[in-house]
């Protein structure tokens, strides 16, 4: 077995236990974060060294090596990284613990990775396990009473949830007597008669799959953890689970209904999806108007962006193909709302910890106070709201033209009338910024890891923007190299 | 003879503007904040290069036609690849002498205008961005590039009008364009998806050939037409969505010089010009573009008449006179509507320069303290003559050429609308001079210690300038020159400039826009007739035109009744208030009472969002079986 495939991850194992280890020697705490983004960086580079094999697998076929699995390994490095920088400032409110908090950071997202490569229902299970027991912990890692209530409550929905999920992958297991992704297709191709209502088991197993995976990427109705645990947790790790984490769940979305159910079962799941999405971003939005606290807020915009990125998987055909830009659409968007949302969340970061609060009456006068981290917000809400000359807007459009492609007209209107609601509550937070009173005159310094992480989002916005080719033509090659 | 001019040339011209931009807000602003004039002289700089350019443009499209410039692949989407690309056309070279050559004079205007500013710096990296927006919005070749540059200039007119956001009415007004003109995006950004859904391009040219083609037609047209046309309708301010225009005199008096005659509400007008075969080809959204021109032009008009601010007369003639292009679309084509375009945004400018010059001394707006100020400031007082002359369309002044091809087209397409159109005449004439009189003529008003005096040099000059064009900018079009140039009729002779009053129109036209003078000249400067007893007389008029018809209030309603259905508890909230701007309070309550109703279900209990996932599951077999037993 060739085990230099698994060299990415291997190297964001062993940093780990560095991480760690390290914590026990060094005085100074800060030198963790950079060893972390160091073993980040190489794991990085081992991906890249992968890109373009064609496609190989490991342990009988559970562990795919193939574009799709690359890019997500390089996707959720480059968010981790950007959590890492995020943290920096904020690690010390809790300085005795950093090394550990660093430690769970790769950790979880060592198990993204592999929940993006697995190609197995029961890794699949196990990796997104190993995601989640790290982010329990790292969401009550502030021990006050707010985030241990979070922590607690996504610890038990998240248990409820994977029952859930696992539930349907028995009866999926007891429809086809298959675990592999690509088996289970044969075999349902063989055994498939009529639509899905006529064979209630497998039925069942589908929707259950859709509501465990559907927790994890905050679709409505299995959202209600989010506002509050969004609220609660540390905020570099509120980023990386509206981030990293929703990525991770899409990616296992892709993976077992592109790949298990994309025959003719495609009709009824991308419908369950439509819908859902529909409803996710309706929701989402018209909740977010009525926050007064930020980071709230985008818990509710991550909750409506869900339901953007679902047009994605609602614009599907039975034969996927490149030309089919339901998923290339999803992947780019993906990239695109990962910049936006972390730039976000690194300024919010940057501001709420000096202010400390995370009222948006608080953010009142920043334009004066910090004018560039309140212009690198703003240029980070008007990608959310999805307006040129930002990498949302281009996001949006691909999105809303694959559904209109699909014949989904209907979605898209549902989701052009969102876009207009969600201008509402993004300018609100930059009129209060810009335009009303600063409460005091005091400055907003920021360190300079902060700084570089909120330059390089926004840097990511504009340029997926103005040369969104490279980008594109990436996430054609990662739907590609789907079977 | 000159080669044709170089295609980076029209690139420069809407790049330069926004690179200026760029220098004032990453370099002038953080690093010589000591030196602010340096901003203001960039932008000069940036916006006369472009003037010049643009000048060089449309002559090479003069001689040798449109030019072919390269296209950039920007981004592909399935089989659809979008391009950057330029349309250098008639239409955009005259559009591009227009925009530039305005803003450079507001620009100069400035320097001495927004002195002492402590947004100096500011106001000029927007007034940049507003002005290579827009530009680049003209030169668009497709119509996902074009959404982009329109959406810019959305956002730099809201960051414009709240330029002084300390103001509470500058904030709410900058609020209301926003959200105002964005439900005709909405309608504009439907319309471009559809489009593509249609026919799988956004190039423009491609879809005038379709439409010309009749590939595009029928109902699908039409529909598409019209959500293009509600685009318009919002940035161009007609109605029902012209209420945000008004409300816009909170930002600069040279914004509003700038908003008003070349740059926001233009683009509507533009748009319209710019996908014209796409509406020639259905008849129905040529009468929807006709009938809301006309309609606009009178209720505009009449609004037009009570107003005490300066600025919103103004403002009200502005929409009134967007009604007319609108109209001059609908009912014949693209060359009059352009063509008032063109010379509408030399008078336009200079009658706000002239009221901005006018506060600049008085420090108000209000007619009421004004007067006498003919002969403190002579330059401005006949550069206003000038312009109001002109809007009210007296022969030979540009207005009476431009206004004059409307009323001929509508008298043979439209005719109701030509009668409309002739009462707007009468109006117009009257509040001009209404404006005129009240504030020139007669005694000062405005308190004993006022030190009336000329504004500097800098302002005088570019209002002079654009009196000359208000005199001249219309015989571009006596022997048909212009239009032909724009692709419609045919060229003749000079001796038109005399000949037109061979036929009866234009005489009556002229009698009526006298008429309204005269009426001006009677109740405000000789005052034989009061002005009270008319306004008593008429009092149910006058209050529906002072209280605009009440659309403010309407717009509340509307969405109160949405509130009533989404939460009722907040109605007794809102009648108390009483938001001004109802129709964005209202809607923002509206949707925040539904988001409160949803937010109580969020109550942090977690028994019940455990139920929530299994809720979930359960509607979502249930619907299947569902479908399976009655649908399926």
């Amino acid at each position: 077995m060739n085990y230099y495939l698994l060299a990415p991850e291997i190297c964001l194992l062993c940093t780990a236990f560095v991480v760690v280890l390290a914590d026990l020697f060094l005085q100074q705490k800060r030198i963790l974060a950079a060893v972390g983004i160091v073993g980040l960086v190489v794991s990085m580079g081992l991906s890249l060294s992968l890109w373009g094999n064609g496609g190989e697998t490991l342990f009988d076929g559970m562990l795919a090596v193939d574009e799709f699995a690359l890019f997500f390994k390089l996707f959720f490095s480059v968010a981790a990284i950007l959590v890492i920088l995020a943290s920096t400032d904020y690690v010390l409110r809790f300085p005795r613990f950093q090394g550990e908090y660093y430690a769970l950071v790769l950790l979880s997202t060592l198990g993204m990775m592999l929940m993006a490569a697995t190609r197995e229902l029961i890794s699949i299970y196990i990796a997104l396990e190993l995601t989640s027991i790290s982010l329990y912990v790292l969401v009550g890692f502030l021990k006050d009473p707010k985030s241990t209530e979070a922590g607690l409550k996504y610890l038990l929905l998240g248990a409820v949830a994977s029952a859930v999920l696992l539930y349907g992958m028995a009866l999926v297991f007891g429809f086809s007597g298959q675990t592999h992704l690509e088996a289970i297709a044969t075999s349902i191709e063989a055994q498939l008669v009529g639509r899905a209502w006529d064979n209630p088991g497998l039925l069942l197993g589908l929707i259950l799959l859709v509501a465990g995976l559907g927790f994890k990427i905050a679709a409505v109705p299995f959202q209600m953890w989010a506002p509050d645990v969004y609220e609660g947790a540390p905020t570099p790790i509120t980023a990386y689970l509206s981030v990293a984490s929703k990525a991770a769940g899409f990616a296992v979305i892709l993976n077992v209904f592109l790949i298990a159910f994309g025959t003719d079962l495609c009709f009824d799941w991308a419908m369950i999806f439509a819908v859902l999405s529909a409803i996710s971003m309706t929701l989402g939005n018209v909740v977010a108007i009525s926050q007064t606290n930020i980071k709230r807020m985008l818990a509710y915009s991550s909750i409506a962006h869900a339901g953007y990125l679902m047009i994605g998987l609602a614009a599907v055909t039975k034969a996927t193909s490149v030309a089919d830009f339901g998923p290339t659409g999803l992947i780019f968007f993906l990239l695109s709302y990962a910049v936006t949302n972390l730039g976000a969340f690194i300024a919010i970061i940057a501001i709420s910890d000096k202010i400390d609060s995370d009222l948006i009456d608080d953010y009142s006068g920043m334009g004066r106070r910090a004018p560039l981290l309140a212009l690198a917000l703003t240029v980070c809400l008007v990608s959310l709201t999805g307006l040129p000359p930002t990498a949302g807007f281009l996001a949006k459009l691909y999105i809303f033209n694959a559904a209109v492609h699909h014949g989904l007209t209907w979605l898209m209107i549902v989701a052009v009338i969102n876009t207009v609601i969600s201008a509402y509550y993004y300018f609100r937070v930059a009129k209060t910024m810009w335009l009303g009173a600063p409460i005091s005159e005091q400055g907003i310094p920021s360190s300079r890891p902060l700084r570089a992480g909120l330059s390089i989002a926004c840097l990511g916005i504009l340029v997926i923007f103005f040369m969104p080719g490279p980008f594109l033509n990436i996430a054609q090659t990662v739907v590609g190299a789907l079977p | 003879m000159l080669d044709q001019v170089p295609y980076q040339a029209a690139w420069a011209i809407f790049l330069l503007p926004l690179f200026s931009f760029v220098i004032i807000s990453f370099l002038l602003r953080p690093f010589f904040n000591h030196q602010p004039k340096l901003s203001g002289q960039v932008t000069m700089a940036a916006i006369g290069l472009s003037f010049l350019l643009s000048v060089w443009v449309l002559w090479s499209v003069i001689t040798q036609g449109a030019l072919s410039i390269p296209e950039v692949t920007w981004v592909v989407i399935g089989d659809t690849t979008i391009k950057l690309g330029l349309m250098v056309d008639p239409l955009a070279a005259v559009m591009l002498i227009i925009v530039t050559l305005v803003s450079l004079m507001i620009q100069i205007y400035s320097q001495a205008y927004m002195d002492k500013d402590p947004g100096y710096c500011r106001y000029f990296a927007f007034m940049s961005l507003f002005t290579g927006s827009m530009l680049g919005l003209v030169l668009a070749d497709n119509l996902v590039q074009l959404y982009v540059f329109w959406e810019l200039v959305g956002l730099c007119s809201y960051l414009l009008i709240g330029f002084w956001f300390y103001r509470p009415a500058a904030a709410a007004a900058a609020k209301k364009a926003f959200i105002v003109t964005r439900v005709g995006d909405f309608g504009f950004l439907v319309a471009i998806l559809f489009l593509y859904s249609r026919t799988g391009t956004f190039d423009i040219a491609t879809l005038h050939h379709l439409a010309v083609a009749g590939v595009l037609s029928g109902t699908a047209l039409t529909w598409a037409a019209i959500g293009i046309f509600a685009g318009a309708v919002g940035k161009s301010a007609q109605f029902p969505l012209h209420t945000w225009l008004p409300d816009a005199m909170e930002g600069p008096t040279p914004v509003s010089a700038l908003i008003h005659a070349a740059t926001m509400v233009a683009a509507g007008v533009f748009l319209v010009a710019r996908l014209f075969p796409l509406f020639a080809h259905s008849p129905q959204a040529m009468t929807t573009v006709a009938i809301i021109g006309g309609f606009t032009a009178i209720f505009a008009a009449s609004m037009g008449l009570v107003m005490n601010d300066v600025k919103r007369v103004l403002a009200y003639s502005t929409i009134s006179q967007l009604g007319y292009m609108m109209l001059g679309l609908g009912a014949f084509g693209l060359a009059p509507a352009i063509f008032h375009l063109f010379n509408h945004a030399f008078f336009k400018a200079l009658l706000f320069l002239g009221a901005g010059s006018v506060s600049h001394t008085t420090g108000t707006f209000d007619m009421r303290e004004m007067g006498g100020l003919g002969k403190a400031m002579p330059w401005t007082y006949a550069t206003f003559l000038i312009a109001s002359l002109s809007i009210a369309g007296i022969w030979p002044l540009s207005g009476f050429w431009s206004k004059d091809e409307i009323l001929t087209s509508a008298w043979g397409e439209q005719r109701i609308m030509f009668y409309l159109a002739m009462i707007t005449v009468f109006m117009t004439a009257f509040y001009m001079f209404r404006v005129l009189f009240l504030t020139f003529g007669g005694e000062y008003r405005g308190g004993q210690h006022a030190h009336l005096h000329e504004s500097p040099k800098v302002m005088v000059v570019p209002m002079v300038v654009l009196s000359i064009l208000a005199v001249g900018s219309g015989w571009l079009n006596i022997t048909g020159r212009f239009g032909h140039f724009l692709g419609e009729g045919a060229i003749g002779g000079w001796e038109h400039i005399f000949t037109i009053f061979a036929h009866p129109l234009p005489w009556i036209s002229l009698i009526v826009a006298i008429l309204g003078i005269l009426l001006a000249y009677m109740m405000y400067s000789t005052k034989r007739l009061s002005a009270q007893a008319i306004g008593q007389r008429f009092s149910p008029f006058y209050t529906l035109f002072s209280k605009k018809y009440w659309f403010d209030e309407l717009y509340e309603q509307i969405f109160v009744v949405r509130i009533l259905v989404d939460g009722l508890f907040r109605v007794l909230h809102l009648f108390d208030s009483r938001a001004v701007d109802g129709a964005v309070n209202g809607m923002a309550e509206g949707t925040i009472a539904a988001g409160s109703c949803i937010r109580k279900a969020q109550t942090g209990q977690l028994q019940l969002y455990g139920l929530a996932i299994i809720i979930g599951v359960i509607i979502i077999t249930g619907s299947f079986l569902g479908i399976h037993f009655w649908g399926g």
